[in-house]
């Protein structure tokens, strides 16, 4: 896939973001908008998952942290070919599997996640039992910054480096924005390269809307060997709508139909431009 | 009634350090995680001929659940270990989220449950436990009698594809099942027949129940005692056919009586054949410091509360 590809892809993926929010009329918009970079670029570019082989045990594993972002792994699911876009027309819906959070029901989906501070121990557990076998698949997952003050996380942090678990890898979206505010207000998790670094990882920084530094960070590793990785992907909550950019109502924010059809014309000219 | 002789006291986690040398030998696929705790899980074995199959964590429990719950995804069976405790309430999202609804192959092996773990007091006994794990849909619960069970159980439940709530205790009890039983998970085990009362005990409680049915046979009362080692999936049928010929019925458990066994006896009656019931449990308290012995008199957690409880029921006929 091209360079140009992949950027008409988040385009893409960003508008059925959008369509299926709007139809169901739930879910995470800001969030989502924010990581769906990090998504286009970990499963066209970086996973090596096959949807029609999806159980081999060789494959490389993404399990999403932030399990509340599920619609940018659902459309990203659906593009990759996991299932028919068209399942996602029952987004939240009752007895639709494609629920509010990630959910092992739906082809592709690794583990069930949802409530914070747990995606990345199952991931270290998941690294654990690849190097006990010499295997060499790798073990990604992707965190929100909200979810950092999480203690379950520092235990986490503290386990992969103790392990020397350098075919984990833990992005973090680091949109600066949770529910209820900034990161900085509601609980302050500033210096996480420091943090990090101290914990024993190894620490890239990149632009998570930038698909090349992306790419470049996520295919080439280990960055240090022996050492966990770790991808500081700073990015803007409900970036590519410039209305949604960094506003906090658009956290769990439903587009109403005027709305929606402004962010679906901002989104038309950014493919246009592509082109 | 049937005889049973004590083999020699011993500890009821030990049998699971000893089933966890066994299947370190003989299954290339479980994996033991521990949060510092393995002089108290008896796990020494295990690591010393396995070294690459066991994984301190640290007392990082949340994290263990956590990891325990990936390397299922990795085809390992996990089994971790830790106080009851630490095994349960402090862990509690992890266990629902990670490895509950998830339907993960995880072994939550829990020592020192109950008041039995003695002088460390409150804060390190637990008698929620039960309750806590078997309101997880899909969660297994277990609760084994003496040394051989255990044993027994640690093995059975390698063996059987689910999540899996192992629950035993620090002191030396008596050892009195066969060495080489066969554990069914989800079958209770008939232990003695009688006519006029039904005891249902777990744990701990089964050796007081057969004192108890001892002393009240010398009275002229015959107990049936039932050893319910699995609280979860509960033997239903097995409770049912005693109860609907003694009359009545009697549970024992080292364990609150709100979320015990007990409680599930009594849901099981209630809707299919409803009998007078007395609980031997503690009185939604938490403990506190004290010998196994001293505990057990004074939360009524032996044969003479057993023994109590029987002739009241009774009475209720």
């Amino acid at each position: 896939m091209t360079n140009q590809e992949l950027r008409l892809k988040s385009v893409v993926l960003r508008k059925n973001i959008l369509k299926y929010i709007y139809i169901a009329k739930a879910g995470h918009t800001g969030g989502s908008l924010s990581c769906i970079d990090i998504l286009n670029v970990l499963y066209n570019k970086v996973l090596n998952v096959d949807p029609k082989d999806f159980k081999n045990p060789n494959r490389d594993r993404y399990i999403q942290s932030k399990g509340h972002c599920v619609e940018a792994l659902f459309v990203t699911l659906a593009d990759r070919g996991f299932f028919p876009e068209s399942d996602l027309e029952t987004l939240c819906a009752y007895q639709s599997h494609y629920i509010g959070h990630p959910t092992k029901k739906v082809h592709g989906v690794e583990q069930n996640t949802g409530a914070l501070g747990h995606g990345l121990s199952i991931c270290v557990g998941e690294a654990i039992a690849a190097k006990l076998d010499d295997k060499r698949h790798r073990v990604f997952t992707l965190l929100g910054d909200g979810e950092l003050p999480e203690g379950s996380n520092w235990e986490a942090f503290l386990s992969a480096s103790h392990y020397k678990l350098d075919n984990l890898y833990a992005i973090l979206d680091n949109n600066k924005q949770q529910i209820t505010g900034n990161n900085k207000e509601v609980m302050n998790t500033d210096s996480v390269r420091d943090k990090l670094q101290s914990f024993g990882w190894a620490v890239k920084e990149v632009d998570g809307h930038n698909l090349e530094q992306l790419e470049e960070a996520l295919k080439n590793g280990p960055f240090e060997e022996g050492k966990p990785n770790f991808i500081i992907a700073h990015t803007i909550k409900g970036k590519g709508v410039s209305f949604m950019e960094g506003s906090l109502k658009w956290h769990h924010g439903v587009p109403t139909e005027e709305q929606y059809a402004l962010a679906q014309s901002e989104l038309n000219t950014a493919e246009a431009l592509i082109h | 009634m049937k005889k049973y002789i004590d083999q020699g006291k011993n500890d009821t986690r030990s049998g699971y350090g000893a089933a966890m040398t066994e299947l370190g030998r003989t299954n290339p696929n479980v994996v033991a995680l521990c949060a510092d705790l393995v002089g108290s899980l008896k796990i020494q074995e295990f690591i010393d001929e396995n070294p690459e199959r066991f994984f301190q964590i640290g007392i990082a429990e949340a994290n263990m659940m956590g990891i325990a719950a990936g390397l299922t995804i990795g085809g390992k069976i996990p089994f971790t270990g830790t106080f009851a405790n630490f095994s349960t309430g402090r862990v509690y999202d992890q266990i629902r989220q990670s490895i509950a609804y998830s339907g993960k192959n995880v072994k939550i092996c829990a020592s020192h449950a109950g008041v039995t773990l003695g002088e460390d007091g409150a804060t390190h006994q637990i008698l929620e436990d039960i309750g806590l794990m078997k309101m997880l849909p899909g969660m297994t619960v277990i609760n084994p009698c003496d040394y051989n069970q255990t044993k027994a159980a640690t093995l059975a439940i390698a063996d059987y594809e689910g999540p899996v709530y192992l629950r035993f205790g620090r002191p030396k009890v008596a050892n009195f099942t066969p060495v080489d039983q066969k554990f069914e998970i989800g079958k209770a085990l008939m232990l003695s027949e009688g006519t006029d009362v039904t005891i249902i005990a777990t744990g701990h409680l089964v050796w007081e129940a057969l004192i108890a049915a001892e002393n009240l046979e010398a009275d002229g009362i015959s107990a049936e005692v039932i050893n319910i080692h699995t609280i979860k999936p509960l033997d239903e049928e097995a409770v049912l056919k005693s109860v609907k010929k003694t009359g009545c019925v009697v549970t024992a458990e080292e364990h609150n009586y709100l979320g015990g066994l007990g409680e599930s006896i009594a849901r099981t009656l209630a809707t299919q054949h409803p009998t007078p019931q007395e609980f031997v449990a503690t009185q939604d308290t938490f403990g506190e410091s004290g010998t196994p012995e001293q505990l057990m008199e004074k939360y009524g957690l032996n044969n003479k509360a057993i023994t109590r409880a029987v002739l009241k029921v009774l009475k209720r006929k």
